[in-house]
C-alpha cells in the first residue's frame, strides 16, 4: 500500500533563501507524526507543498499516492488542512462555516447534514452553533478549525501548530480528539512548539534549516542526545545543526 | 460541474448582508452621487441674477429689458443708477450680469440708425456666461429681424426652427441621471469586488479556501454574483428617483434596459474581481478602483460629449465599458430607441464581461506564491 505521504528531495526556495532543503519523508498511513523546529525551519513551507498549496522549486511529493505537483485537485480533495492562522469565517456562525465547507468539499443534502452532525458531535460543537466565529474563545476557535478541516473525512490531516494560544485543558482535548481519529484510521501530521505533545506522537521529524536533524520515535529522538528529555534532544541537535 | 458554486454563493450573500462596510458602499455612493450630481451639477444656466442701468427710462427701453428676462438666463434683482455701481455689483459677485441702456437708444431705433445695448456677464464661469451671452445675442437677434421685416414690409426669408428633439426642455437632469446609472454602478461594484478576494488574503482565509477542491470558476463566479442583485436594485432606485425627483422620461422598453444592465452590472463586477487578483492589499484595491474611476467619468461623455474630445481621449474613451452603456441608457431611456440601433453596443458590452471572467479566472492562482 502506499504511504500517506512520501517526499524524495523535495526542496523550496524563495529567492536566496532555501526554507525545505532536498527533504526526504515517508509516513505511512494510520500515523500521527510529529513535525518539530524552530520557528523558520520550513514547518509550514513543506505542510504547504504538501497540500499543493506552494509549488516545490525542485523534488517531488507523493500524497495519498498522488503527485501533488501533477494533480493537486485530486490531493485536495483526500486531505483535510488546518492553517497556523485559523482560517474560518469570523463574521459567519459556526453552522454556517460547517456547511460552507461541507458544500465546498461536494456534500449535499442528507449526507451533508449527516456529516455536519457528526462533526459537532464529535467536537462538542452543538451549544455554539449559532454563534459568530468571531465571537468564540481561542479554543473553541481551534475546533472549529479542526471541524471545518474533517467534514469531508479526509484520510489525511495536516495540522500546522493547532494548539498554539490554546490553554491546557483544551490542549488536551485537542489531543485526545486527535488519537481518536487516528484510532479511526486517520493519518495525522501535525507541527508543534510543545515537547509534551511531541511526545505523544508516533514518530517525530525535527527540522532545522530547512532539513531534518532526526527522525523517529520520541524515545529514539530523546536517545539521539543520551536519552534526556525531548526538550534537551531539541535544543542540543538545533545547536549541532547550526555549528 | 459547477456544483460548488452555490455554496460559494450563499457564503458571499450571507457575508454581504452582515459587512457594515459593503452595505455603507452600496447605499451611500448612489445617494451622494444622486444628490452630487443630479441637484449640484446643473449644466443648463437660468437665472442669472442681473443689475440694470436703464438710462433713457422709456417704454421702449423696458419693453427689451423685459425681452431678456423672458429667456430664463437673465434675473433682475436691481436698478442701479450709474455705471460705477454696476460694475461694483458684478465685482462684488452680487450680480452675474449687467444691462445697460443708453439714452440714446430709443431715439437711434425710430431714427433707423444702430441703437446699442451692453450686455456685460462675468465671465469666470465659461459655462453660465456662454448660456447667457447667448441668450443676449439671440435676444438682439429676434429684435432685429421683427424691425427689418417690418421695414422691408415682407416676411423674413429664411427662418431656420431648431427644434429640440429627445430632451426638449434641454434640462441637464435628463442627460446627468441617466448617465448616473452607469457610473454609480461602474463605482460600487467596481469597488466593492476589487476587495474580494484581497480581503480573504488579508483575513487569512484564502489558505483554507484554496486548499478545497473548489475550481477557480467557481469560486470566482460565486463571489461576484451576489452582487449582480446589488447592482439590479441600486439601478432601480436611481431609475425611480430621476423618474420622481428629477423628472427623468423613461421613453423606451425597460426590460431591454435591464437586459442589457445585467450585462454591464457582469462586466463591472468581473473588471474588479480582475482587480483584486492584481493587488495583495485592500488599500490597493481602492486606489485602483478610484484610479479607474476617474478616467471613467472624464472620458466616457458622462460629463462632457465626446465629440468635443481631443482624439486621443476619444479613443481612451474606447476602451470603457461605461461608454458603450451611457450610449444604450440614454438611447432607451431619452430616445426609445431598441436593440436595432443598439446592438453593436450590447455586443460589445457582452465581450468585455466574457474577456474580463476569463482574465481573472485565468489570472488567479490556487497557490499562495
Ligand atoms: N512566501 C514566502 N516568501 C518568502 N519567504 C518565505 C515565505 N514563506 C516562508 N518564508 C520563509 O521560509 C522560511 C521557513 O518558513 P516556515 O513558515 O516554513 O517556517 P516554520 O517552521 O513554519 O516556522 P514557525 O515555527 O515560525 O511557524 C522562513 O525563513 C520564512 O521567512
Ligand atoms: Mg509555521
Amino acid at each position: 500500500m502506499d504511504a500517506a505521504v512520501e517526499t524524495r528531495e523535495l526542496t523550496r526556495r524563495f529567492g536566496a533563501l532555501t526554507a525545505v532543503d532536498a527533504l526526504t519523508l515517508r509516513i505511512e498511513r494510520g500515523e500521527v507524526f510529529g513535525l518539530l523546529g524552530p520557528n523558520g525551519s520550513g514547518k509550514t513551507t513543506t505542510i504547504r507543498m504538501l497540500c499543493g498549496l506552494l509549488e516545490p522549486s525542485s523534488g517531488s511529493a507523493l500524497v495519498t499516492g498522488i503527485d501533488v505537483t501533477v494533480a493537486p485537485e485530486q490531493v485536495k480533495q483526500r486531505i483535510g488542512y488546518m492553517a497556523q492562522r485559523v482560517g474560518a469565517y469570523e463574521d459567519l456562525t459556526v453552522a454556517e462555516n460547517l456547511t460552507f465547507y461541507a458544500g465546498i468539499y461536494g456534500l449535499r443534502g442528507d449526507m451533508m447534514r449527516t456529516r455536519v452532525g457528526e462533526v459537532v458531535a464529535f467536537l462538542s460543537l452543538g451549544d455554539r452553533l449559532g454563534q459568530l466565529a468571531a465571537q468564540l474563545s481561542g479554543g473553541w476557535k481551534q475546533r472549529l478549525g479542526l471541524a471545518c478541516a474533517l467534514v469531508h473525512r479526509p484520510g489525511l490531516l495536516f495540522l500546522d501548530e493547532p494548539t498554539a494560544g490554546v490553554d491546557p485543558a483544551a490542549r488536551r482535548r485537542f489531543w485526545h480528539t486527535i488519537h481518536d481519529l487516528a484510532a479511526s484510521g486517520t493519518t495525522v501530521l501535525v507541527t508543534t512548539h510543545y515537547m509534551d505533545e511531541a511526545a505523544q506522537c508516533g514518530r517525530l521529524g525535527m527540522m532545522s534549516r530547512g532539513h531534518l536533524i532526526a527522525l523517529g520515535t520520541p524515545d529514539e529522538v530523546a536517545a539521539q542526545v543520551g536519552g534526556r528529555t525531548l526538550e534537551d534532544a531539541f535544543v542540543v541537535l538545533q545547536q549541532r545543526d547550526e555549528q | 460541474m459547477m456544483s460548488r458554486f452555490w455554496p460559494m454563493f450563499r457564503k458571499e450573500f450571507i457575508q454581504m448582508r452582515r459587512d457594515r462596510l459593503t452595505f455603507a458602499m452600496m447605499v451611500g455612493i448612489p445617494v451622494i452621487q444622486l444628490l452630487v450630481f443630479g441637484y449640484a451639477i446643473q449644466t443648463d444656466v437660468r437665472n442669472l441674477p442681473t443689475v440694470v442701468l436703464d438710462q433713457s427710462r422709456t417704454p421702449t427701453s423696458r419693453d427689451l429689458i423685459a425681452a431678456f428676462q423672458n429667456t430664463g438666463n437673465f434675473r433682475v434683482i436691481a436698478h442701479v443708477d450709474g455705471r460705477p455701481e454696476l460694475d461694483a455689483a458684478i465685482a462684488r459677485g452680487d450680480a452675474q450680469a449687467g444691462i445697460i441702456v443708453p439714452y440714446d437708444y430709443p431715439r437711434d431705433l425710430a431714427r433707423g440708425t444702430t441703437a446699442t445695448v451692453q450686455v456685460i456677464v462675468d465671465a469666470a464661469d465659461p459655462l453660465s456666461s456662454q448660456a447667457a451671452l447667448n441668450a443676449a445675442a439671440g435676444v438682439a437677434q429676434a429684435r432685429n429681424l421683427s424691425i427689418l421685416s417690418r421695414a422691408a414690409d415682407r416676411s423674413i426669408p429664411i427662418e431656420a426652427r431648431v427644434r429640440p428633439r429627445y430632451n426638449p426642455g434641454l434640462r441637464s437632469p435628463n442627460y446627468i441621471v441617466p448617465g448616473l446609472v452607469g457610473v454609480i454602478l461602474t463605482m460600487t461594484l467596481v469597488l466593492i469586488t476589487a476587495m474580494a478576494i484581497v480581503r480573504e488574503r488579508e483575513r487569512g482565509t484564502l489558505e483554507q479556501l484554496i486548499v478545497t477542491p473548489i475550481t477557480k470558476t467557481e469560486l470566482m463566479l460565486g463571489k461576484i454574483t451576489p452582487y449582480v442583485g446589488v447592482g439590479l436594485l441600486q439601478m432601480t432606485a436611481v431609475l425611480i428617483l430621476g423618474r420622481f425627483v428629477f423628472d427623468v422620461p423613461i421613453t423606451g422598453n425597460i426590460l431591454l434596459l435591464y437586459g442589457v444592465s445585467l450585462i454591464f452590472i457582469i462586466a463591472s463586477l468581473a473588471f474588479g474581481l480582475l482587480v483584486s487578483t492584481l493587488v495583495r492589499t485592500q488599500q490597493q484595491a481602492i486606489q485602483a478602483s478610484f484610479g479607474f474611476m476617474l478616467p471613467n467619468i472624464l472620458l466616457s461623455g458622462f460629463m462632457f460629449p465626446r465629440q468635443a474630445m481631443p482624439e486621443i481621449a476619444q479613443w481612451l474613451g474606447l476602451l470603457m465599458p461605461l461608454t458603450y452603456f451611457l450610449k444604450v441608457v440614454r438611447g432607451i431611456l431619452l430616445k426609445g430607441v431598441g436593440l436595432e440601433a443598439l446592438w453593436q453596443e450590447v455586443l460589445i458590452l457582452a465581450a468585455f464581461a466574457v474577456v474580463l471572467i476569463v482574465a481573472s479566472v485565468r489570472r488567479f492562482r490556487k497557490t499562495l506564491d
